[in-house]
């Protein structure tokens, strides 16, 4: 509100808050108004919320990883169709003198049978050496040890539960036994990894389990390279580097790039992100329409009033100014609360379906800029209306 | 009525144009000067003259009646002189400045210094009283929020609503609407003041009441005032009272002398 106590010259010059005024002195069409406002932001709030979010989850695993720098097949397109590529490459960043440490994994589809209906389901499986860096979560390291016997695998309890009650039956302290790709193996271990878009349940086991598992894997051949630097290394610099040494049969991301093209594939190659900004969209128009009637009624039902100030002097830009202003009023008092009940249902949201569903700074203004455009637009169009104050008419 | 607030722009209105030279004492320039006006509505077949060359002069601190049947284009005149529509034929000259070919900006400016009272009070429903005022106020330049609001406030108690600063416009009744709607008209300190019918909407008492008021008003700020009405009870604050019939003016035998 310009009327807002300011220093000097502003508080001189200060009028009556017409604007102001105006609104909240229709209490009942303030809060219709401010109602519309606030479900189009908090739909427009869900709507990019759930699309962020769902990209967020496609790279849940991804984000786990130890790893400054990564090595895929330039065939791999997503994480659902991982391309093998030679080991020795990443044997060879190893020469790179910033680089600290490697760690080969394995990453495919296998079927898991649940162990009480003895269904089969898709389940992601991560072989690694038991004695390599994988996560950064330090609490593998332990567990990570009881892979060590053949056949022994890590089961993440964060798993859907078509898996079977591998977790439960596992803490009661019973032996899970299950057949994997057709072999039998027993679960040594859980941890918490979380389901993604593209798997629904994880696994990790050692390398030479996931080679039983997969016989027809070929010798030598892995699907992700981790590399670690050292303290204080550039990643863009040696990725720089490293592209230039090896050949052109692996492809060389930092790890926020590993996690933007497994994003990128979900946004573009699905429908996703286009059925969510629409939903978005349809906030958005539906809050204009609502915006839009509110302030035409209201310049429609002061027309008499604003054509006596026309009579007595007050210039059209003033009157557009005080339209102008009661837009931008509804802009910021409608956010408030669509903010507000944003971050609630975020946080329902998140209790119920396990996606990591937050608000953020950038999609907060972004919503508050498309309301903003919301409001002013719907002003600017209810302004026409304005042209009908003719003052010569009150007489 | 000694607190009430003086009309401080002095003689700034008269810039030239021919015959608005700022007043020399003794030879008066008039407020209002109305040279072979007329006006016409409508297009074509149905365009219908609604004035026909009018001529009226109006001297500062002058009372003008303006009467007539209804439709004979009295509010037409008041609309030309207020300077709501544009002049088509004739000369509109008001404050020395000619309004004939004038820009719409310029007859918005000059109608800061022109106070309309209207048949309906037209007050802005969402504003109290003293807020309704202070719209008038709030157009003089170079006061401080705080000297207009206390002008309004002074405006107000002049027309014997002191207290009734804080009150909406529904809870007032009609006479007290008008006498709102009489100061917010002066708060501006206008030096002519348009009023059209402001007792049509009233009882006789207090239309009585209102036009006294807003004579006297008028007189203390020595502004002069056009106003239109029906109302054969108010005839008599008139120093001069013209009649008006079929778009042309019939001056009719003074009530109280001047010339």
């Amino acid at each position: 509100m310009s009327e807002l106590p300011a220093v000097g010259l502003l508080w001189r010059s200060r009028k009556i808050p017409l604007a102001w005024l105006l609104l909240t002195r229709q209490p009942v069409r303030l809060a219709v108004a401010l109602a519309g406002i606030s479900f189009a932001g908090i739909l427009m709030f869900m709507q990019l919320g759930f699309r962020d979010g769902l990209f967020d989850a496609s790279v849940t695993i991804h984000k786990l990883f130890d790893a400054d720098l990564v090595l895929i097949s330039p065939r791999t397109i997503s994480s659902i169709s991982m391309s093998g590529f030679p080991r020795r490459r990443l044997v060879q960043a190893l020469g790179d003198p910033e680089v600290k440490g490697i760690t080969p994994v394995n990453w495919n589809f296998l079927l898991w049978r649940n162990p009480q209906n003895k269904s089969t389901r898709s389940i992601l499986a991560i072989g690694f050496e038991p004695n390599d860096p994988l996560f950064l979560d330090p609490s593998l390291k332990a567990k990570a040890q009881l892979l060590t016997q053949r056949d022994r695998v890590l089961f993440d309890e964060l798993s859907r539960d078509e898996f079977g009650p591998v977790a439960t039956w596992f803490r009661e302290g019973r032996t899970v036994e299950s057949e994997v790709g057709g072999k039998r193996v027993r679960v040594a271990g859980l941890v918490g990894l979380g389901p993604s878009f593209g798997a629904d349940g994880n696994l990790i086991t050692s390398r030479e389990t996931f080679l039983r598992l997969l016989p027809d894997t070929p010798a030598g051949s892995i699907e992700l390279g981790l590399i670690r630097l050292s303290p204080g290394a550039d990643p863009a610099v040696v990725q720089q580097r490293l592209r230039n040494q090896l050949p052109k049969d692996v492809t060389v991301f930092t790890k926020k790039e590993f996690e933007e093209s497994e994003k990128d594939y979900w946004r573009s190659s699905t429908a996703i992100g286009f059925i969510f900004t629409l939903g978005a969209g349809m906030g958005f128009v539906v809050g204009c329409v609502i915006v839009y009637q509110i302030l035409y009624s209201d310049v429609s039902d002061h027309l008499p009033e604003y054509a006596t100030l026309m009579a007595m002097g007050y210039p059209l830009t003033a009157l557009l100014g005080v339209v102008g202003r009661e837009g931008l009023l509804l802009a910021m008092l409608g956010y408030l609360p669509a903010y507000g009940v944003g971050q609630g249902l975020y946080a329902l949201v998140r209790s119920a379906t396990k996606l990591p569903v937050e608000m953020n700074s950038t999609r907060a203004l972004v919503v508050f800029s498309m309301i903003l455009v919301m409001c002013m637009g719907s002003a600017a169009m209810a302004m026409r209306r304005l042209a009908d104050a003719d003052p010569a008419e009150i007489f | 009525m000694a607190a009430l607030p003086s009309n401080g722009n002095g003689t700034e209105q008269g810039d030239g144009n021919g015959n608005g030279a700022s007043s020399p004492p003794g030879a008066v320039a008039p407020m209002v000067d109305l040279q072979e006006l007329c006006h016409w509505y409508g297009e074509g077949e149905m365009r219908r003259q609604v004035l026909q060359r009018v001529d009226l002069r109006i001297h500062p601190g002058e009372v003008v009646l303006l009467t007539g049947p209804s439709g004979c284009g009295k509010t037409t005149l008041l609309t030309l002189v207020g300077g709501l529509r544009q002049v088509q034929q004739g000369r509109v000259t008001v404050m020395g400045k000619a309004l004939e070919g004038s820009s719409r900006r310029r007859r918005q400016q000059l109608r800061r210094h022109i106070g309309m009272i209207f048949q309906g009070h037209n007050l802005l429903r969402c504003l109290t009283a003293e807020q309704n005022v202070q719209m008038g106020s709030d157009l003089l330049p170079g006061l401080s929020y705080r000297a207009r609001r206390d002008q309004a406030r002074e405006w107000l108690r002049a027309v014997g609503l002191g207290d009734h600063l804080g009150k909406l416009p529904h809870d007032l009744s009609g006479g007290q609407k008008q006498r709102v709607a009489i100061a917010r008209a002066l708060a501006a300190h206008p030096k002519l003041l348009l009023a059209d019918e402001p007792t049509a909407a009233l009882d006789s008492r207090s239309g009585r009441e209102v036009v006294d008021l807003l004579k006297r008003l008028a007189r203390e700020q020595s502004c002069a005032v056009l106003m239109v009405t029906h109302d054969p009870r108010i005839l008599d604050v008139a120093d001069r009272l013209v009649e008006m019939e079929d778009g042309r003016l019939r001056v009719a035998p003074p009530l109280l002398a001047t010339s």
